[in-house]
């Protein structure tokens, strides 16, 4: 058992959990990534480690409620126990001083790219983040950011706060401006790592990816995270899962993300209801 | 015991295992063989001629004492001929159930030659089960502690068997699993209908009551490196039995398709997360019931793959394979059931590719019809495109099962480790040692996809040469 030591939502169904897991604290690089299970009926979901504390002994997770398993995890609290966490699973990211550095994190994202862009920093390299979010409440960790930042932005696309617009306008800009800009980092949702991509593709900045497609295992024995990067099949669990951006069929991973979309609805569906069920039964017996 | 002549004992039919019907079992997902009655064993036993030089303990990789065991059943001492057994054997009701008798011991059994072999296979399960469900399993004594540590790696065939033999000599053993469930392919690979479960959780049981410690949720190779197992946490020696496990696919356009999965896919999301519980147990599997599914390859896997498919309500289960039955790498037993519980065979036949929607659902694959030309590499007739026999089969759920590579995250993690251009570890055939001091390895990371005997066998001679090597460094 795997015992969460703190819990809080940083936006609206965005949790960070700090796990007590000593070893893989001790062990794990940026970009990579754990595999979680609730409990003896659940699933096995990929999880990227946001950050870890040596000394406590704990690893820091951000869960977006997606799916059934994503909510019953936000639903946890500080106390409370995961039953499997396994890992350092991925090939940590690769990072060197190359100039400036840009990580652009969308959404929960931003979680995701927080250790990278921490060890882009740590490299000395000249550190531009941009954390876009779809509004002023869920934007997450932009303290965080800055203090690692030597230009930092935050976007969103409703203008409630910061920069209004997209992530990839931000970038455009930088660029227009005139900026030599030697790396970019990308996490967020497909359809934002796909338009980072194609912003950068015309000026040959080398420009990296993290993905997160279906996995069971984490250790390359499934075979079910491949994604068709530079026209090959490549495992995210074992070959990622970082990625050069401009290689990565996006509309492949789009489309296998989805592939259980149907059976993710209705047990989210089912679980829903039967929480409210649970409600239910606890206000009548009160 | 009875006295039969030679003549007398080969008139004796063989007694063929009790199954389910096929049209009851391609539905559930029980085991289908339900093993002899004392009655039946102790017959099949009157079968064997008790030869002065027995071929079938030659036939054995493990070189079982074959011949002791079966005359010891024909005497009903049913637990005397699994204390045989175990002398080579640390799992015989997993091997009894799943070990390819009729290429090994049975293939060779003198009956045989005029007629059906003694069914060794049948009476080891029988005996190995006899014990267990008797309560009478004696869990094996232990040496006193000589104080030497031991990690094994992969809790497969190779480990627990390597993990019991050191654990008796009284080594201070730890098994590391990199999955939350003990058992490695005997739980995410075969399934439930072939290979109960709660009879390998037994089995484990068994070396826990031994003093064997393991530890899930654990890759060997991210976690600890060999070195830091050996030089920080204070193992003496290693062993690698961590299988084969990294899917081979078949390079073949639109194998990314929605509804094309690796045999390793399917069967951990139905045998080790119970999909086919789903919802009640979270993990997906796609929709199986209604469709068409096809699995592409011929072995043990590929039977298993088609027959979990029936059992979810596929509308066709198809297995397609470029060679003929005769090439076929399964066990005729697993052939016999896929054909009797419906599965269609589409023999000589290759894939070429897989075809899908806009949106990636893979909706038919096109296929190829195939010859048999001269023998190739393996010594089987090579299959050959007949140009122009191309033509699509709709299919909504593609299996590959052509068989693993191996996985590297061991080597990639010990440099020192000498692995071949497969990537294979490479041992020392005689005592299973690697090219790095006090390592040894064995099962499918040495061998590439084989047996759960030939795995077992490896682990057992490691536990041998391991015992050597620390008992020489003391």
């Amino acid at each position: 058992m795997y015992k969460i030591i703190e819990a809080r939502f940083l936006a609206e169904n965005v949790k960070l959990f700090e796990i007590e897991a000593p070893k893989i604290a001790k062990k794990r690089k940026a970009g990579q990534f754990v595999i979680i299970r609730i409990d003896e009926h659940g699933e096995r979901i990929p999880l990227t480690i946001a950050n870890s504390d040596m000394e406590k002994g704990t690893i820091t997770i951000i869960v977006q409620s997606v799916g059934k398993t994503t909510t019953k995890l936000n639903s946890l609290e500080k106390g409370e126990s995961l039953l499997d966490v396994v890992g350092p699973l991925g090939t940590p990211s690769h990072i060197e001083k190359v100039g400036t550095a840009v990580s652009i994190g969308g959404g929960v994202g931003t979680a995701i790219a927080f250790p990278t862009a921490a060890e882009m920093k740590n490299q000395g390299n000249y550190v531009i983040t941009i954390n876009g979010a779809r509004t002023k409440d869920l934007v997450i960790l932009e303290d965080e950011m800055k203090a690692l930042s030597d230009e930092s932005y935050v976007t969103t696309d409703d203008g409630s706060y910061g920069y209004h617009g997209f992530v990839t306008q931000k970038l455009q800009e930088l660029i227009d401006e005139g900026k030599k800009l030697d790396l970019v980092l990308a996490i967020g949702p497909i359809p934002m790592m796909r338009a980072v991509a194609e912003v950068t593709r015309p000026h040959g900045i080398k420009t990296i990816v993290s993905l997160n497609p279906v996995m069971v295992d984490g250790t390359g024995m499934c075979g079910g995270c491949r994604v068709v990067v530079d026209g090959k099949s490549m495992f995210a669990c074992v070959d990622g899962p970082e990625f050069d951006a401009h290689l990565v069929d996006f509309k492949n991973l789009m489309n296998r993300n989805k592939m259980y979309a149907k059976q993710e609805h209705d047990a989210l569906e089912q679980y829903n209801h039967e929480c409210k069920l649970d409600k239910k039964i606890e206000t009548l017996s009160d | 015991m009875q006295q039969l002549t030679a003549k007398e004992r080969m008139k004796i039919p063989r007694n063929p295992m009790v199954e389910q019907d096929p049209n009851e079992r391609n539905k559930n997902f029980l085991e289908v063989n339900q093993g002899y009655t004392a009655q039946m064993a102790q017959e099949e036993a009157m079968r064997c001629l008790a030869c002065p030089k027995p071929s079938c303990v030659e036939g054995c990789p493990v070189h079982i004492q074959i011949k002791d065991f079966i005359l010891q059943i024909a005497e009903g001492d049913f637990l005397g001929a699994v204390h045989t057994i175990k002398q080579d054997n640390a799992l015989p009701a997993i091997c009894g159930r799943v070990c390819p008798q009729e290429e090994q011991c049975e293939q060779v059994c003198v009956v045989g030659k005029r007629g059906e072999p003694v069914a060794i296979g049948n009476l080891e399960r029988f005996v190995a089960d006899y014990e267990r469900e008797m309560n009478k399993v004696e869990i094996p004594a232990v040496g006193s502690s000589n104080g030497k540590k031991v990690a094994i790696a992969g809790s497969g065939p190779a480990g627990l068997s390597c993990a019991k033999d050191l654990a008796g000599m009284g080594y201070d053993v730890t098994v590391f699993e990199a999955l939350h469930q003990l058992g490695g392919v005997l739980v995410y690979g075969i399934p439930e209908f072939r290979l109960p479960k709660d009879i390998v959780a037994k089995e484990i049981d068994g070396l826990k009551q031994m003093g064997v410690k393991f530890v899930t949720d654990t890759i060997i190779g991210r976690i600890s490196t060999i070195d830091e197992l050996m030089e920080e946490e204070g193992f003496d020696s290693v062993f690698l039995g961590v299988g084969a496990g990294l899917p081979w696919f078949l390079g073949l356009p639109g194998e990314n398709l929605i509804g094309v999965y690796s045999a390793n896919d399917f069967l951990t999301r139905v045998n080790l997360m119970k999909a086919y519980k789903f919802p009640s147990e979270d993990t997906p599997v796609l929709q199986v019931e209604g469709k068409n599914v096809a699995v592409f390859g011929g072995g043990n896997t590929a039977m298993d793959s088609v027959r979990t498919a029936l059992r979810l309500g596929a509308k066709n289960a198809y297995i397609i394979y470029r060679r003929s039955e005769v090439e076929m790498p399964a066990r005729v037993e697993e052939v016999k059931h896929a054909k009797e519980e419906g599965v269609q065979f589409l023999l000589l036949t290759n894939p070429i590719q897989f075809n899908g929607d806009e949106e990636d659902w893979l909706h038919s694959v096109t296929l190829q019809k195939m010859e048999l030309g001269e023998p190739d590499d393996s010594g089987r007739r090579r299959p050959i495109p007949i140009k122009g026999s191309e033509y699509d089969l709709d299919i909504d759920i593609s299996i590959i099962a052509i068989g693993n590579g191996s996985n590297p995250l061991i080597s990639q993690t010990t440099p020192d480790l000498e692995t071949s251009k497969r990537g294979t570890i490479v041992v020392n055939e005689e005592t299973m040692e690697t090219s790095k001091k006090g390592v040894f390895a064995g099962g499918d990371i040495v061998t590439g996809g084989a047996t759960v005997i030939l795995a077992m066998g490896a682990g057992r001679k490691a536990a041998e040469a391991m015992h050597k090597y620390m008992s020489d460094k003391a």
